[in-house]
């Protein structure tokens, strides 16, 4: 019994190095000197100051900003209505339709799902004349879709352990659906609508396959200026910028977690 | 959660009354536009590109934009429909199509099992911690997933190089004396794939473990089965549905990854991900892409449907 424990004890201090090594590395050599980044040459912080001084990277970093922002905030809208339908709604006809297409996209490779969403906006631009050029818009609606099953993932789960006696008793004292929906449900959801809308944002900021399909010339989102750069071999700067993000994760994570304890302790 | 027809939601929508009547006549009043909202948002931009992509996949690529040919179109009044099935004929005839749809099998299958073996005794050890661990365990396990995919992909160049973090120390501690070459490797595939992906297997098996009930192992251990026997005949079936779920969701993405073996594999690393993405923007053969994706649909069929068993089964268990 002893040896078993110390021997997944083991494995699993491996498994966390494997895990958090190549992020660590990153950071690490983002203040090198050196411009070959796995040759240590002394301290520096000199790509930080190229990186602010790199007008496509400032660019490309707005652009995904915006997009990430707009496709969150539509990924949770329609998230949120589909759970609520598939979880408080008795049955209607196109139910398992709607939960099929909100699982789906789940499991469908990227390339697939940035093909087909491409294939279908030259489509309607020929019946249609809409959208009359790809760029941002087109990666909104194809972020917004797969961002959507991901929230719809976290809020489902948060709507079938919420107790829903509160709903039914402000319903038997006469509010209408609607006003029960937002005066009760969105408020008791709400710590789930922000962890959902977290997710489809990174998810967003982080796709390149997809936003590589649907965009157009106009438009180059961050991680498709990054995957350019890196295809030609490691670059310190872009370690500058991991380094970045993941110090803005990291910020977003404790925030977060802050919040998600006081809300537990005023319940 | 009815609403009687006269004072649901829609009657209060702009325009009063009149339009919410109509709307509802339409099948569309409150609760029937609260249904449609979604549904439409999916059938349009899921659904229905599926569709799309299968009637390309039947066209002739052209010069043209776009470029290919139309599946049907008006000609005189008349109908005339142009099925060309000879994308997929030339999918079966050029051994590079087949032996991309194998060797991204083989690759998903085997970064899958080396995730299995890893994400195993790492979920089953956070099952087993103190309960006040767990959360933090898990966070830890989730917390890389959060950072750009693209960047930690990225990190791995620049240990797997030649002139890497691992050759570097390798050969500083006088292992080796020139650099292994792992970059630009099927191994660098795996490595990349097992790294990427392996919160998705633990995850599920955790979910699955957790769920377990100790006092089976302490009867099997009463009736005298020692630790291996206990693992290999009560533990492990009993996580079954936890094992597939978790082994789909690294093996479903896997199939049709593609920045992982465009990084860091090698030009004869050849995943039918990047084969579409290369017939797609290097080739602008759109039909010969579309036909590799519904090819691709396909092999993931049974995965997919595996993945939903093993879900429901876990559902039902708890």
């Amino acid at each position: 019994m002893q040896r078993r424990s110390k021997f997944l004890k083991i494995t699993g201090v491996l498994g966390f190095v494997f895990l958090y090594a190549p992020i660590l590395s990153l950071v690490i050599f983002s203040f090198n000197e050196s411009k070959l980044v796995t040759v240590w040459g002394g301290f520096s912080t000199k790509w930080y100051g190229e990186l602010l001084r790199d007008p496509q990277i400032l660019e490309a970093a707005w652009v995904s900003a915006k997009i990430a922002f707009v496709s969150a905030s539509l990924a949770v809208t329609i998230g949120t209505v589909a759970s609520f339908v598939l979880i408080r709604f008795a049955k209607f006809r196109t139910k398992s339709l709607l939960s099929m297409m909100i699982t789906a996209p789940l499991v469908m490779p990227e390339v697939i799902i940035g093909l087909s969403l491409l294939l279908l906006f030259v489509a309607m631009q020929g019946l249609i004349g809409w959208p009359g050029n790809r760029g941002i818009m087109t990666i909104i609606i194809a972020h917004s879709t797969f961002g959507a099953a991901y929230a719809a993932v976290v809020i489902q789960s948060r709507l079938v352990d919420m107790d829903m006696s509160i709903e039914e008793a402000a319903q038997d004292l006469g509010a209408k659906p609607v006003r029960v929906f937002f005066d009760v449900t969105l408020p008791v959801i709400a710590p789930a609508l922000v962890s959902a809308w977290l997710l489809a944002f990174t998810l967003s900021l982080d796709d390149l396959v997809v936003a590589s399909f649907v965009s157009g010339p106009g438009a180059s989102t961050l991680p498709m200026v990054i995957f350019s750069k890196v295809r030609l071999g490691v670059s310190p700067d872009v370690n500058a910028l991991a380094t970045v993000i993941i110090g803005l994760v990291s910020l977003g994570i404790i925030v977060s977690a802050l919040q998600m304890s006081r809300s537990k302790r005023r319940l | 959660m009815s609403a009687a027809p006269d004072t649901g939601p829609s009657s209060r929508l702009p325009g009063g009354p009149m339009i919410g009547r109509v709307l509802e006549r339409l099948g569309l009043g409150g609760r029937g536009l609260v249904i449609a909202i979604p549904t439409l948002w999916l059938l349009l931009f899921f659904l229905i590109p599926f569709l799309v992509v299968a009637k390309i996949s039947l066209s002739e690529a052209a010069i043209a934009r776009p470029p290919y040919l139309p599946v049907w179109e008006w000609v005189d009044g008349v109908l005339s429909v142009n099925l060309n099935f000879g994308n997929y004929l030339f999918l079966l005839e050029d051994p590079l199509y087949l032996s991309a749809y194998i060797e991204s099998i083989k690759i998903a299958g085997i970064s899958t099992f080396i995730a299995l073996l890893i994400g195993y005794p790492m979920a089953y050890l956070i099952a087993r911690s103190p309960e006040n661990q767990r959360n933090l365990l898990l966070m830890l396990v989730v917390l890389p997933f959060w950072t750009s995919f693209l960047l930690r992909v990225y990190a791995w160049i620049g240990f797997l190089k030649a002139n890497g973090i691992i050759n570097n120390f390798l050969m500083w501690t006088g292992i080796i004396d020139e650099p292994l070459i792992m970059l630009q490797t099927d191994f660098a595939v795996y490595i990349g794939i097992v790294y990427s992906y392996l919160p998705f297997m633990i995850l599920p098996l955790y979910a699955n473990l957790v769920k377990l009930d100790q006092s089976y192992l302490e009867a099997s251990a009463d009736l005298g089965a020692r630790p291996a026997t206990t693992f290999l005949t009560v533990t492990l079936p009993l996580s079954a549905s936890g094992i597939i779920a978790g082994c789909m969701l690294v093996f479903i993405p896997a199939v049709g990854e593609f920045v992982i073996p465009a990084l860091l594999g090698g030009p004869d690393t050849l995943m039918i991900g990047r084969v579409l993405w290369d017939e797609f923007f290097s080739n602008r053969d759109w039909p010969i892409a579309s036909a590799v994706a519904i090819v691709m649909l396909f092999v993931l069929v049974i995965p997919i449907m595996l993945l939903r068993k093993a879900q429901s089964a876990d559902e039902g268990a708890s």
